[in-house]
């Protein structure tokens, strides 16, 4: 979408026939989603409502937003002294300007633990974006990606490591991949409207998930009383690179993530199937003239970004979970994150990468774990992270264009 | 001669759609007959009367009446499914679960804020503007509710409840108002700003009730003051009836009022119909000089207080106390309640009424059968509503204008 598309008159929106096309319904849908100003101006005006939020309890929002931004360890980055460093995976050491093992380290590593779904989840609402299709049921793929990945590592324990991890992850995307798979095959045989069977698809994983794990239930590990998953074998635990794996370290799962950020930009840009998912994206009626099948790329965009969603699921698993309770099932909120997300990033990799380090940042500064309850209590914290996410998303997708539209007609008298 | 044997009656007996109705009435037949109080134990009744609605369905598909066709296949498998699964497990554990009055009189409660949360959804997406908040608007309606009925508890005894419906509506016609300002003004995508309103609820309401009453949560007395039930005195001792329908909530029978009203305001007033024809075709609507903004403010405003009532019932007038994230799915139940019902009240009606009963089932389930066949029942609705869309029993289909904002010319 080019700066072009922002400056058509109302009157080329939405022609005289009152239906507007295909084309001029995904604008209006869209139209808000392009340009770098208008995601900036959103999270200050999110951050700064937010403080207000938190001046009416009677604290002071620039300490409190001080508290939360030292429990992220992004202030990891500034520290930078003469220190040294191990080489991953190996015995050696080495210079490095930052200190790995300071306190301000391990809460960076939690919160890049957190940006890695965060990362993929969004990567999935983009992918779908793309293709004209709002996939708001991410947080459903992701359910069923850590169904399989946990079903499976803690299934195959004398398995080769190298092999078993890849098929937790594999066997993750794939789920979510029919997951979504099912919403695409309705949208592209029937019509079915992609909002509402992802909506239901979500609850589905979460009544599922919640049976299998429960009490009683097919997967519940081996402690009767306590509604858990077992703990998947070693075998199946991607290799932690920084940190300690006991205390959450940080897994490779971060560049699996980065590299998935890689694989979306040449997907969509530079390949034939990225192509056909944005024409139809773009003009659905056109993509159909120009011979290309739009129930296809509906179902493939469908798929491929539930892969995304059910990969975030399994890397969380496999990455430092390692096991999952009802509770986690039914308290996630990964995938609504994800969508936030990706529209913050307006669907374009890099942006979706930074986003994502913001929620993820967000959402571990204002962890009971890492936020100093003496300054604020971590879960109303919590919860102004959810108001701080409701204002980003509402304010991201608001076409600024279109309010100065509004505002002109309404200084010219009728 | 065969045209008056059909006509017995006034019901044209050998109509295709007679004779599909008839087969779900027995595929209906064939899972009570293996429940109390009759209990058959042989399976061959259930399956003999399944395959009996199910050929009753496909000879009514084959005349070209797909939807109740369809219903009757369905009725017909699912008769058989539960049916042999009822005659298989034991008399006393059915008995257990299979308490007709009680689970009726449950059904009505579980359904009852799916009621409000749907008819809310229906005024707003009948005036074509997409509803997914309607979980937010409930959850509003919840914590303000209660909160309203507490605040009110010092000054206006006795009538706290009544404060706690108005602020309840109240809070949910703000939050509705945003929404339409956003997606009629601003004409941002109707999904994106109904799932902003989502987590500005969810935030909002867990942020005060952890200000207000983080450690103790709210006050335990609530019940004494909550919304009353209606006792039917001459009713109570009457068999099978008085424990239904002899005591239920008042908001209970608010809810069948409200969807009485709501039927004849959209079908059969002018405001009605210039709400459906805003939904269906705005640009037409426009010409003939209705104000389509009008129109669809109101009916999104409207929206918001009615699934706020609902929300209010859930922690007023049902549970007596708020807990974050206390409708946990109900609104999107509501949702998919609308959608099963295809945007028109009654049908709307009969699907909360089975999904209150799906919940009323999972709630005694566990007593007989263990935890988890309950949790996995609860997933039932959104099934459903997955198969309603997809079109195996008729499809589902909105109003033609939802989710397109609408340019004035």
């Amino acid at each position: 979408m080019s700066d072009h598309d922002q400056e058509l008159t109302p009157e080329e929106v939405v022609p005289a026939g009152g239906e507007p096309s295909p084309q001029q319904h995904f604008r209006s849908r869209f139209g808000g989603l392009s340009g770098t100003v208008a995601p900036i101006v959103t999270t200050i005006i999110a951050f700064l409502m937010g403080g207000l939020v938190v001046l009416f309890t009677g604290k002071n929002p620039w300490k409190v937003y001080k508290a939360v931004f030292k429990g992220t360890g992004l202030n990891w980055f500034f520290h930078v002294g003469n220190h040294h460093a191990r080489i991953p995976f190996s015995t050696h050491k080495m210079w490095f300007p930052w200190d790995t093992a300071s306190v301000a380290a391990g809460n960076l590593q939690q919160t890049l633990l957190l940006t890695t779904p965060i990362i993929l989840t969004a990567l999935a609402l983009a992918f779908a974006f793309r293709c004209g299709l709002f996939n708001i049921g991410g947080q459903g793929q992701y359910t069923a990606g850590v169904i399989f990945a946990v079903w499976l590592g803690s299934s195959f324990v004398h398995m080769n490591p190298f092999l078993h991890v890849v098929l937790c992850l594999i066997a993750g995307t794939l789920a979510g991949a029919v997951w979504a798979g099912i919403a695409g095959i309705l949208k592209a045989t029937v019509g079915a409207h992609e909002v509402i069977s992802t909506i239901m698809l979500n609850w589905i994983a979460y009544w599922v998930g919640s049976y299998l794990f429960g009490e009683g239930g097919p997967l519940q590990g081996s402690q009767a009383s306590i509604p858990i998953s077992n703990d998947i074998a070693d075998g199946a635990k991607l290799p932690v690179f920084w940190g300690i794996a006991l205390l959450q370290g940080l897994s490779i799962g971060i560049f699996i993530a980065i590299g998935m950020l890689v694989v979306y930009w040449i997907v969509i840009n530079r390949t034939t199937l990225g192509f056909e998912v944005r024409a139809v994206g773009f003009n659905p009626e056109a993509a159909r003239y120009g011979g290309i099948s739009v129930a296809r790329n509906y179902f493939l965009a469908m798929a491929i970004s539930g892969a995304f969603a059910g990969l975030a699921g399994a890397l969380d698993i496999t990455g430092w979970e390692y096991r999952i309770g009802e509770n986690d099932i039914q308290a996630s909120q990964i995938g609504f994150i994800g969508l936030a997300a990706a529209l913050l990033g307006r669907n374009t990799a890099l942006g979706v990468g930074v986003a994502s380090l913001l929620f993820g940042a967000l959402i571990n500064g204002t962890s009971g774990r890492q936020l100093d309850p003496s300054i604020f209590r971590p879960d109303l914290a919590g919860n102004l992270t959810t108001i701080i996410q409701g204002l980003v998303i509402l304010f991201v997708g608001l076409n600024l264009g279109g309010l100065g539209v509004w505002l002109k007609k309404r200084r010219k008298p009728a | 001669m065969t045209a008056i044997a059909a006509r017995v009656g006034g019901i044209r007996w050998t109509d295709p759609k007679t004779i599909g109705i008839g087969g779900i009435a027995v595929g209906a037949l064939a899972f009570w007959l293996a429940l109390p109080p009759l209990a058959s134990r042989t399976a061959v009744l259930p399956i003999l009367l399944g395959i009996l609605a199910i050929a009753a369905g496909i000879w009514t598909w084959s005349r070209e009446e797909h939807r109740v066709g369809g219903g009757a296949v369905a009725a017909g498998v699912l008769g058989i499914v539960f049916g042999v699964l009822a005659t298989r497990s034991s008399e006393a554990h059915l008995d257990t679960v299979v308490v007709w009055s009680a689970l009726l009189a449950a059904t009505l409660r579980y359904a009852t804020p799916l009621t409000f949360a749907a008819i809310g959804g229906l005024f707003c997406e009948r005036s074509g503007v997409i509803n997914v908040a309607l979980e937010g608007m409930l959850l509003t309606g919840a914590f303000f509710g209660i909160w309203g009925a507490i605040w009110a508890h010092g000054w206006a005894p006795g009538w706290e409840w009544v404060i706690g419906l108005i602020t309840a509506s109240l809070a949910g016609m703000v939050m509705a108002a945003v929404h339409a300002f956003w997606a009629i003004h601003l004409k941002v995508d109707q999904i994106i700003s109904g799932t902003a309103i989502n987590f500005l609820a969810l935030g909002i309401t867990g942020y005060i009730f952890i200000d207000k009453y983080g450690d103790t949560g709210t006050p335990g007395n609530v019940a004494d003051y909550g919304i009353p039930d209606v006792h039917i005195h001459f009713l109570s001792n009457w068999y099978f009836v008085g424990p239904i329908i002899g005591q239920l909530n008042l908001m209970i029978w608010l809810s069948f009022v409200l969807l009485i009203a709501t039927y004849i305001f959209v079908f059969h007033t002018p405001y009605g119909l210039r709400l459906r024809s805003v939904g269906e075709h705005p640009r037409a609507a426009d010409t003939v000089g209705i104000s389509v903004y009008k129109v669809r403010y109101t009916a999104v405003i409207a929206s918001g207080a009615i699934a706020a009532m609902g929300g209010a019932y859930l922690s007023l007038g049902f549970v007596h106390s708020f807990n974050e994230n206390m409708t946990s799915g109900t609104g999107f139940i509501g949702l998919a309640a609308l959608v099963f019902g295809k945007w028109r009240p009654f049908p709307t009606w009969c699907a909360t009424l089975l999904f209150g009963f799906s919940s009323a089932l999972s709630d005694r389930l566990p007593n007989a059968y263990g935890n988890q066949w309950g949790t996995l029942f609860n997933a039932l609705p959104y099934v459903l509503t997955i198969v309603a869309v997809a079109g195996v029993i008729g499809r589902s289909i909105g109003p033609a204008a939802a989710g397109r904002p609408y340019e004035k010319q």
